[in-house]
């Protein structure tokens, strides 16, 4: 069909320049090839954009996928241990007695300890970089080496925390008073607040960045000084800003699994104070899902997968969220 | 110009990072093309997989680096735990298991076909602690070891501890209980041992290789445990002998069932070792009546599967995995004892050549 | 009058030590782990430590080049899927802003992002070990590559989203078809955004253990086939860490360094060649 309409195409504008008798034949079949190819381009164009649409509707599918196949297999788990498997205080394998209570608990504390603890450090590397020497090459220096922290892998974390954190807070438990054991969910709160420095530390900076000059200008101009203007011009233009940013270091936190499970302890008691050793919900993932032997043992690990799964998403979504309201406004 | 700039030093960061990874990623990917094509055949059945067990870890990372260097069988062995092992052997993921617990009733209807236990080498579950200041060998009774382990005794000054260790001055500090935090046949045998002699602990926690246990803190493997006896003075905690050996720490001695203290050893084991094996090789060691016997010993399994035509394996992959592990009850054992494993008595390993006899390829026996 | 002006001054000074005193504090775990790795790896690592699979128990020596050769195996495969998916990806974000199905998938892509490494390890077990019956490198790969993908597809949307509309207008108006002026103008013109991209997420993988746990298994043998089981650098540290023996701790000690070395470097590579790409990852 095509081709036909081709070649009429090119007969006719043929016939015409006949009549004007001035032309090679060369030229007609550039034209024709011409022709030719820019259909075979829209052929392509058309695969292209069908393959960039595909890639989409992959990862929407890939990110179902991860979804269904959680609650799939946490199923069996869900149906013989029920909603109060969630708040259930006992893990206990071998009278399969499974309550997630301890993780959960486990994972909150260890989390918002961590986030107390880097909070100040974060916030104090935003307003640094943001406000008060926003260029040069020292803060240059400051900014590349607080981004590093980030990339240190978790693994090293662990093993680094091991070795030299762990004896240290051993002899600060001593000191404290409480039971010198060192790995505990103490140690693994530090190591993590170490760890999510920098997540918030760089988005509150480009946010303390963000405010414009003018505000700070008029609020100096009226006599602030640089702390004034600090907590009352910068700090609440850039609020949900550095919520975000605690949002994401949380979800970071929350989901970290290496370098707790080397210092935390590993023991599925309630912990009894933040010295005493515990568990999180990944932890106790990378412990014993090779080790679960039958079924419901296996899918009460994976459930807790899911809650992890679910929790981190949410958390991350609000963080994104209002990173998003924040820049497009 | 700014922009092409750019872009050169760009490509060069390209050309610099990807010579790591991608580059390299050609040179690799296609040696691994040509090897996979060459030696699909061979390469394919050269390697063996195994899981589990951390006790025999050490032993076997030994046995099968001799066995590589005379057969050249590559075996690659992972130590994940016992419950590991047995679990991937369930989802047919491994050529072999290995685990210091035979298997119980719940793992057994979980498995599509018969699997048998092969004992391959018998450790003891040792004691460990770590109190510095002190010079003699603790000795502790089965019961307060039970207590210690259920929390009721908190102190290494205890009266109870005192009354065994005459003479010894115990430190006043609490006691720090550290347990194994993943499925284990090491906790199998410690947690067999401590129902059998305390009533209180087979009510209350009951035996399993992952329990919930009452006090301490997890570490994850008999390395993790070692470690945290290591770190943490005041600690007490059950690891296999091998690896309390190898690492100079101390252990107590344990009253046996004729009242004596026995200091665990290969001797001590292998003594406790030295009663009748039924035919299907399951048996437990723990307090042995045998009068010189350590009571927290048992056997150590590799279990495979009766028939071993599934998901495509051949013949030939079968056959060689059977005669390593024949090799490793056989010619295997003279690496336990420097290791600090027990040699298999000889009525071990006939039981053991027996159950390797059994094992079929389609119907037929693989070792003739 | 005076006085209070003197106070406020005095505070905001005051203020202005504390955050400096503190961000300068956040540096020091960091060379506090830098030092101390350096430390104890440095005197493990010879020649033969690269060249070498790892003793048995007691055998003195011993080396990680099963792990070495393994991670970059398992991190090139990774890529291999990644970086044309993210890519081909981040442009489809960039060039639909409305549609329903870009508001989905950039959503999914967010969700991604926050999924915990050890429950993408959780995926690929169920995905493709246990339906395969082995545990195999290329597991780990994909595993890997999951967590690639977010990284890359932001990184290339951002980027694709700061390079001028004129760019595009001029190409369209020249007769370029749809996919020319993506593939020859627009993408080169960003390339070394998406590539910053790229290197931080190789970075990123590069450390990772948890989703190797239960996919890529580790083998204690060089191994180039990705059906079988590999042992990787995290894997490697995260074992022999862990262990007892003072000749596996150091083994670990030396990796450590390896390991850091190479994902420290990717990431000041990818610093200094695109530091002029503000992209927000």
């Amino acid at each position: 069909m095509k081709t036909s309409l081709d070649n009429s195409v090119v007969t006719r504008r043929n016939s015409v320049l006949r009549v004007i008798n001035s032309i090679k034949t060369s030229d007609i079949v550039r034209t024709s090839k011409r022709i030719k190819h820019s259909y075979r381009q829209i052929r392509t164009e058309k695969i292209f954009r069908r393959t960039l649409i595909f890639m989409g509707v992959a990862m929407v599918l890939l990110v179902l996928g991860i979804m269904l196949t959680l609650i799939v297999e946490s199923v069996p788990s869900i149906k013989s241990l029920g909603i109060g498997y969630l708040w259930g205080k006992v893990w206990d394998p071998v009278r399969d007695i499974y309550g997630a209570y301890p993780f959960l608990l486990g994972t909150l504390l260890t989390s918002f300890l961590a986030l107390a603890i880097s909070v100040p450090f974060s916030f104090a590397v935003a307003i640094v970089l943001g406000e008060y020497y926003p260029k040069g090459w020292l803060s240059n220096l400051l900014k590349n080496t607080v981004e590093l922290i980030a990339a240190v892998p978790s693994v090293i974390y662990g093993f680094w925390g091991l070795a030299v954190l762990v004896p240290i807070v051993r002899s600060f438990e001593t000191k404290v008073g409480v039971q010198p054991v060192g790995i505990g969910i103490f140690s693994a709160s530090l190591i993590l607040s170490v760890m999510i420095i920098p997540y918030a530390a760089s988005l509150g900076r480009a946010m303390i960045q963000m405010v414009p000059s003018q505000l700070k200008e008029a609020a100096s101009a009226l006599g602030a000084t640089r702390w004034e203007v600090i907590r009352s011009v910068i700090l609440p233009y850039t609020k949900s800003g550095l919520f975000a940013g605690i949002l994401l270091s949380l979800g970071r936190a929350l989901g970290e699994t290496m370098a707790v499970t080397m210092v935390i302890g590993n023991t599925s008691l309630i912990p009894k104070n933040i010295f005493s050793p515990g568990n999180t919900m990944a932890s106790v993932i990378a412990n014993e899902f090779t080790e679960a032997d039958h079924p419901v043992y296996l899918s009460a690990l994976i459930e807790l997968g899911l809650v992890l799964f679910l929790v981190t998403v949410v958390i991350n979504m609000i963080g994104k969220r209002i990173i998003k309201r924040y820049t497009t406004v | 110009m700014k922009v092409f700039k750019g872009l050169a030093v760009a490509g060069l960061a390209i050309a610099i990072s990807s010579s790591m990874a991608l580059v390299s990623c050609n040179g690799s990917s296609s040696t691994s093309t040509t090897d996979s094509t060459s030696a699909t055949t061979n390469s394919d059945d050269n390697t063996i997989l195994g899981a589990g067990s951390s006790f025999d870890n050490p032993l076997f990372s030994k046995m099968f680096s001799e066995y590589n260097k005379t057969n050249g069988l590559k075996v690659n062995y992972q130590s994940i735990g016992s419950g590991g092992g047995i679990l991937q052997l369930t989802n047919k993921t491994v050529d072999f298991g290995a685990s210091d617990a035979p298997l119980n009733g719940k793992q057994d209807s979980a498995l599509s076909a018969p699997v048998v236990h092969i004992p391959v080498t018998a450790g003891a579950v040792v004691i460990g602690y770590n109190l510095p200041e002190m010079k003699d060998t603790l000795m502790l009774t089965p019961s307060v070891l039970a207590d210690i382990f259920l929390g009721k005794i908190t102190k290494w000054n205890d009266a109870k501890i005192a009354a065994i260790n005459k003479g010894v001055k115990l430190p006043a500090t609490g006691i720090i209980i550290a347990h194994r935090s993943d499925g284990s046949g090491t906790t199998n045998i410690f947690t067999t041992y401590l129902s059998k002699v305390s009533e209180e602990w087979s009510t209350k926690v009951g035996k399993g290789s992952s329990i919930n246990w009452p006090v301490g803190l997890g570490g994850k493997g008999n390395e993790g445990v070692a470690g945290s006896i290591k770190q943490t003075p005041g600690t007490i905690g059950y690891i296999e002998l091998a690896y309390a050996m190898q690492n100079n720490m101390a252990f107590a001695k344990v009253q046996n069932k004729s009242g004596k203290f026995i200091t665990p050893s290969i001797a001590s084991v292998t003594a406790a070792a030295d009663i009748q094996i039924p035919a299907d090789g399951k048996v437990s060691l723990t307090n042995t009546d045998a009068a010189d016997g350590y009571p927290i010993s048992g056997f150590s399994w590799v279990l495979i599967y009766k028939e071993q035509k599934y998901n495509n394996r051949s013949m030939d992959r079968a056959s060689k995995m059977v005669k390593l592990i024949w090799w490793a009850t056989h010619e295997g054992q003279q690496y336990s004892s420097a290791l600090n494993y027990a040699p298999l008595s000889p009525a071990a390993v006939s039981v053991g050549e027996a159950i390797l006899k059994s094992a079929t390829y389609d119907g037929k026996p693989i070792l003739q | 009058m005076n006085a209070h002006i003197k106070y406020r001054i005095g505070k905001s000074r005051g203020f202005q030590a504390l955050t400096i005193v503190l961000a300068c504090a956040c540096v020091v775990p960091l060379i506090a782990i830098l030092a101390y790795i350096f430390k104890e790896g440095i005197t493990k690592i010879n020649w033969h430590f690269f060249t070498n699979v790892p003793k048995p128990v007691g055998e003195p020596g011993g080396g990680i080049a099963n792990a070495l050769l393994g991670s970059v195996i398992v991190i090139s495969v990774a890529s291999l899927i990644a970086i044309p998916v993210g890519i081909l990806c981040g442009i489809y974000l960039s060039e639909n802003k409305t549609t329903k199905l870009a508001y989905w998938c950039g959503l999914c892509v967010d969700v991604l992002q926050g999924v915990p490494s050890i429950v993408i390890g959780i995926i690929a077990y169920f995905w493709l070990v246990k339906p395969f019956g082995s545990f195999s490198a290329l597991s780990g790969s994909i595993a890997l590559s999951i967590m690639m993908l977010p990284i890359v597809i932001r990184s290339t949307e951002e980027t694709l989203k700061l390079l001028p509309d004129s760019l595009k207008e001029a190409a369209f108006a020249l007769g370029m078809p749809f996919h020319r002026v993506i593939l020859k103008v627009i993408v080169p013109c960003g390339i070394s955004g998406i590539l910053s991209g790229v290197m931080l997420s190789v970075a990123r993988i590069a450390g990772e253990t948890a989703p190797l746990l239960f996919t890529a298994f580790g083998n204690p043998y060089l191994s180039v086939s990705i059906t079988k089981p590999m042992q990787t650098l995290p894997l490697l540290i995260f074992n022999y860490a862990t262990s007892p023996y003072n000749d596996w701790h150091d083994l670990a000690w030396g990796a450590s360094l390896v390991l850091l070395a190479w994902v420290l470097l990717l990431n000041i590579i990818t610093k200094i060649t695109t530091r002029k790409w503000k992209v927000q990852l």
